[in-house]
């Protein structure tokens, strides 16, 4: 199987082309930052007179800010590094010595996608797992679903990276980057369109916002993510914007997953079939 | 393949293909492509820009689909990954992932084609220094000219040893030195009983390269030429003589291919020099006073251009 060799040399190529280590450097970077925002609102919460649970509560609503960075920062990376890899070494002809050697191409495309997978399961693990450390010995503040919220949100960059391979397979590099991209912030605010709908009780805005979860499960997956990591009454409290009042339902989440399929299905097809 | 030789067993034949067609869109690439290159010689390719070259070998190797005809390689269906074991192939423009050392290059490739690791520490070396690039083994690839390039594509090509190479403008980005060197192991590669499947626009390589060439133009073969049976490639001969009777100019056609007598002056193509005395004899023997009997050598470019036409070659 040649898989295998695809999957190593993914990794190895982002690792020699810098990108893997950029990204990193920007979550690092992202961590400081994060870090010592949550070290000042913690020493400036200590000479304050703020009720215990009000603490808390800020403290809490500091750390969903985190996992939405994380969230964010790990969709972008998954696209800006995945963009290029299906369209542009078709646009290149750089696919040519590799697609013509004995393996079927779903085994290319299959072993990139899981290179992709593994890095992005890095990020999203050490990022996740920064922000945990940061909240617990700094504020000593805890999610709830810490488990579940890290595996959601791993989920919504598999999506967004399943979503990257298909449309590199039809389109040009910028044109994919562009339609995933778009499709994402039409997902966003969908989101948004059914979290205020939600909170002001207007069905017609939370059914725009279940069509766009339709069309682009991927915000889905961060609200799913961000209602696990509250507590009950977290929810009932929290009405930063990271809170989570409303959350779409489990059945979304199998939506995700079955949107997911078929579209590595689709680029598996369309791969499959295209001329090189 | 010429139609007056008898047609070679399928066993014999490294590729076959039966009218393939490729259209992208309303624009037809290769209209109908029937073409046989026998096992173990080396095959040109030739063929003004646009004439489907370059598509016709992407059926071949699978990269393309064909919208009809049939395409064999080594007797299996083209584009299968059995005989994906079997080929090697230099596109024309060789892009890889600069980032890989040239070793690493030759690794990654043959561990894609199945050999196994002891095999690749034998072999990986061996085509490095058959390339000439042992100096800049380690070396990544993004630092190498096009034609250390070209030569480390050749080595990726070979590394498995197979069957088949497919080799696209192999000496185009080369020096002489260059060119002489990949000349030389096309030359090895068919003594190890391989074929070689030669694209180039260098008709000079070609000429003292390859055993039998194919002329494609609006992606058919319009003409193929053993260039073993005419080592030197076609003669013209220019004769200026008295008393060419119409049954003397009959005779000829047992070794001229086109005759064509104005007055005194007659021109003949004949398909090698060997038959030059003969025709020379033949012609006194029948009481032609010859006073004039100029043989000129006929280059594979002068074919290509005769064959091809001087507006669509220069495209």
């Amino acid at each position: 199987m040649n898989i295998w060799i695809i999957t190593r040399i993914t990794f190895l190529e982002a690792s020699r082309r810098k990108i893997l280590w950029t990204a990193l450097l920007a979550g690092a970077a992202f961590l400081t930052l994060f870090g010592t925002g949550m070290h000042y609102q913690v020493k400036d919460l200590q000479g304050a007179k703020v009720p215990p649970l009000l603490r808390y509560q800020i403290q809490s609503t500091l750390l969903q800010v985190g996992f939405y960075a994380i969230d964010m920062l790990a969709v972008i990376m998954t696209v800006l590094t995945s963009v290029d890899t299906i369209s542009g070494e078709i646009a290149s002809s750089t696919i040519h010595a590799i697609a013509t050697k004995p393996q079927p191409r779903w085994q290319l495309l299959i072993g990139k996608w899981l290179g992709f997978a593994g890095m992005i399961a890095v990020f999203v693990a050490l990022l996740f797992g920064g922000v945990l450390a940061i909240g617990h010995w700094i504020a000593d503040v805890e999610p709830h679903g810490a488990l579940q919220g890290a595996l959601l949100i791993y989920l919504e960059c598999l999506l967004v990276l399943t979503a990257t391979f298909l449309f590199g397979t039809w389109f040009s590099t910028l044109t994919n980057g562009v339609i995933v991209l778009g499709l994402h912030g039409l997902a966003f605010v969908g989101g948004w369109l059914e979290k205020i709908g939600s909170v002001t009780d207007s069905q017609r805005l939370v059914t725009v916002g279940i069509i766009s979860s339709l069309l682009m499960p991927s915000e889905a997956l961060w609200r799913r993510a961000s209602y696990v990591m509250h507590t009950a009454i977290g929810r009932t409290l929290d009405f930063s914007p990271f809170g989570a009042q409303s959350a779409p339902s489990m059945a979304m989440v199998g939506y995700a997953v079955f949107y997911l399929l078929v579209a590595l299905a689709l680029a598996l097809y369309r791969f499959q079939e295209r001329d090189l | 393949m010429t139609g007056e030789e008898p047609l070679p067993s399928p066993d014999s034949l490294a590729i076959e293909t039966r009218n393939l067609r490729k259209e992208f869109g309303s624009k037809v690439a290769v209209r109908g492509l029937s073409l046989q290159v026998r096992r173990g010689e080396i095959f040109g390719f030739l063929g003004p820009n646009g004439a489907g070259k370059s598509t016709s070998v992407k059926m071949l190797l699978g990269l393309v689909k064909p919208s009809a005809g049939e395409a064999a390689i080594l007797g299996c269906p083209a584009a299968s990954v059995e005989v994906r074991r079997k080929i090697g192939f230099l596109p024309e423009d060789f892009r890889f992932y600069d980032w890989l050392t040239a070793s690493e290059l030759l690794f990654l490739h043959g561990r894609l084609c199945g050999l196994t690791p002891s095999q690749l520490h034998e072999r990986v070396p061996k085509y490095i220094e058959l390339v000439d690039l042992t100096a800049h083994q380690n070396r990544r690839l993004r630092g190498f000219s096009k034609g250390m390039l070209q030569r480390i594509g050749l080595a990726q090509a070979l590394i498995h040893e197979p069957d088949l190479i497919f080799l696209d403008e192999p000496t185009s980005g080369l020096d002489p030195m260059g060119r002489r060197l990949v000349r030389d192991i096309i030359r090895s590669q068919r003594s190890r009983g391989a074929t070689v499947f030669l694209n180039s626009h260098l008709l000079s390589e070609v000429e003292i390269t390859c055993d039998t060439v194919a002329f494609i133009k609006q992606g058919e073969v319009i003409a193929t030429r053993d260039l073993h049976e005419s080592p030197a490639g076609e003669v013209h001969i220019t004769i200026r003589a008295r008393n060419l009777s119409p049954e003397v100019l009959t005779g000829l056609s047992r070794w001229v291919s086109s005759v064509q007598c104005d007055g005194e002056h007659l021109r003949l193509s004949t398909s090698s020099k060997q038959h030059l005395p003969q025709i020379l004899r033949y012609l006194v023997a029948g009481n032609v006073e010859v006073y004039e009997f100029t043989p000129k050598h006929v280059s594979l470019e002068e074919s290509f251009l005769e064959i091809m036409g001087e507006s669509q070659g220069s495209e």
